[in-house]
């Protein structure tokens, strides 16, 4: 089983965030860097399903060489191998772009299932798995609250000899009035929202593992992609103007003014 | 943008999302009002045998001179794959000038989907059009209003729910019957069974119009209560910050913010909210905030355009006796 995980390094989003007043695109040098916090919950879902199916947790990044953080941090957490799609020409990719990029970069290295994060907290798409369901022509589920494989009998994979092949992916994904129980065959992508149980940290143990675990570095030649067609200068769209609502500074009162500013804008 | 066909302006296909009722979301008919902006809306009603029936009277008086209906059960038992065959085939057949979708549960994936599939670009968060093709989007969580425009192929915009008031334009429509012919792909990610959540009879979270939400300042079940009473006076749905939901208060599927729901209402009402940039992030496109919080200081009340400083416990319950009696 070959488990590949999707690690987006942000701007801390915590801290204030904003696009960058030359291209605006996002401002990432201005910001801490953090791995996404859903991406955590992809990663460990990852590495829970390797506890109990076996086989190997690849974590993938497509991002400027400072992006090597966020794989450092996946496989102090856990993770077995680190690949790193790295390219001067990806600046201002659009997310149907760097779905390209890691769909060639998924095909390269392989993958029965691969899990990413439900949404990144900087870009705020939420639509990854799809645009890679689509680009590799697999299907996809997204959203998911949990997580489990089975093979077509239904019973669980447990043992190290399972392949992708045969085994179905199931989860529950919730919506707005309800939730969804959700099934689809490897391979496959997923992505993941909140998990039960908060993610794994890395320990000072696997900091110093990560140390000797390989981190493969790709550039767009190595993928066979032509740098023309990625980036801010190809994006499928492109930024006419940006900037921040006005918001006029709020007051307080009582209640009853309360109630009052409320009728005044027909909100009651 | 416009194609030069001899009927005019050209066509904008607006995938109708549907609610549990068969009725067009919300969402759909904003989606409707503001693609009217790029051309004729035409509806695509994608659903079980019948699903049309249902919406075509709304869809018509919100504009949509043309429905087509792409009816089958498959259509229901599969996720996001089968719709995006069915408008990948319409995109062919009728080149629109662009394809709206509202963002609900699958539309953002059907959106990204459709424009890999059609080689086109695609917008996310849309919440207008001006008439050169530019969409406005709320990026950075709604801190920053972008306005862009698709380079590529036919633009799929993904319309954000709760952006503007829907305005009707009635017009007469044609219901047409479309194929629907599923590739392999599109049934491959199955609905095993849909579920329906504790939170029936109140308005979908990212539905609804007015949203009520608690965080760390609700501490009992006594003041959870008022609260609950609050919204349903303001027929609001209820929403969740971290602590509320890790406190028990309320299950998951209410937790709006970074890594739960995003809200974009007319009203937000936060109670016992601190403001954490964790929260606000699902907030920030909501058009009117109020805050209840015992704290003064607050980041909230720097957030909020009303604030009151005061304890949940007698604030909430007065708000809404003052409410009822506002309306007589």
């Amino acid at each position: 089983m070959h488990l590949v995980v999707l690690v987006k390094q942000v701007p801390d989003p915590t801290g204030e965030r904003r696009l960058d007043a030359g291209d605006a695109t996002v401002d990432r040098a201005g910001a801490d860097a953090v791995v996404d916090p859903l991406d955590l919950h992809a990663l460990e879902a990852a590495l829970t399903l390797r506890e109990v199916s076996g086989g190997t947790v690849t974590a993938l990044t497509v991002g400027p060489p400072r992006a090597a953080g966020a794989l450092r941090q996946a496989l102090a957490t856990g993770a077995d191998r680190a690949v790193h799609v790295s390219d001067p020409a990806l600046h201002g990719a659009c997310a149907p772009q760097t779905s390209a990029v890691l769909a060639a970069a998924l095909r390269r290295v392989g993958f029965d299932l691969v899990l990413c994060g439900a949404a990144s907290s900087d870009g705020q798409l939420g639509v990854m798995a799809a645009l890679l369901g689509e680009r590799l022509g697999v299907p996809h589920l997204s959203g998911l609250r949990t997580l489990a494989l089975a093979d077509m009998r239904g019973a669980d994979t447990r043992g190290a000899g399972t392949r992708g092949a045969g085994t179905t992916v199931t989860g529950e994904r919730q919506t707005e009035d309800g939730w969804w129980e959700l099934a689809a065959e490897l391979p496959a992508v997923v992505s993941t929202h909140v998990l039960p149980g908060p993610p794994r940290r890395r320990t000072v143990a696997g900091i110093r593992a990560a140390q000797h675990r390989p981190v493969t570095t790709l550039t767009l030649a190595d993928l066979g992609i032509d740098p023309a067609t990625v980036g801010l200068a190809a994006a499928t769209s492109r930024v006419v103007s940006a900037g921040r609502p006005a918001r006029t500074p709020g007051r307080t009162g009582d209640p009853a003014e309360l109630v009052r500013f409320l009728a005044d804008r027909a909100l009651v | 943008m416009r194609s030069s066909e001899a009927a005019g302006a050209a066509e904008v296909l607006v995938l109708a999302e549907l609610t549990g009722a068969g009725e067009p979301t919300r969402a759909t008919l904003e989606a409707l009002t503001g693609a009217r902006v790029l051309g004729d809306p035409v509806a695509v009603v994608l659903g079980a045998p019948g699903a049309a029936a249902g919406a075509v009277a709304e869809l018509a008086r919100f504009g949509a001179g043309r429905v087509l209906a792409g009816e089958s059960a498959a259509l229901d038992a599969h996720l996001v794959g089968p719709r995006v065959d069915v408008l990948a085939r319409l995109v062919a057949d009728r080149s629109p000038a662009a394809v709206v979708v509202p963002a609900g549960a699958e539309g953002r994936e059907v959106a990204a989907r459709l424009a890999v599939r059609t080689g086109s670009g695609f917008l996310t968060d849309v919440v207008g059009f001006a008439p050169d093709g530019t969409a406005t989007q709320l990026a950075l969580g709604g801190t920053t209003v972008v306005r862009a425009r698709v380079t590529t192929g036919t633009p799929v915009h993904a319309w954000r729910a709760s952006s503007l008031t829907p305005v009707p334009a009635p017009v007469t429509t044609v219901v047409e019957q479309v194929p629907v012919e599923l590739s392999t792909t599109a049934r491959e990610a199955r609905v095993v069974r849909r579920v329906a959540g504790p939170t029936a009879g109140r308005p979908a979270l990212t539905e609804a119009p007015v949203v009520v939400a608690v965080g760390r300042g609700v501490t009992s079940a006594a003041e959870f209560a008022a609260v609950e009473e609050l919204a349903d006076v303001l027929g609001a749905a209820i929403g969740a910050s971290r602590a509320a939901v890790d406190a028990g208060f309320c299950p998951p599927s209410c937790l709006v913010g970074q890594s739960g729901a995003r809200v974009s209402p007319r009203l937000y009402v936060a109670v016992g909210i601190s403001g954490a940039a964790q929260h606000w992030s699902g907030v920030r496109s909501a058009q009117t905030v109020v805050a209840v919080n015992s704290d003064p200081t607050a980041p909230v009340f720097a957030l909020a355009d009303f604030g009151v400083v005061g304890e949940v416990v007698t604030v909430v319950p007065a708000l809404t006796a003052q409410i009822t009696a506002a309306r007589g």
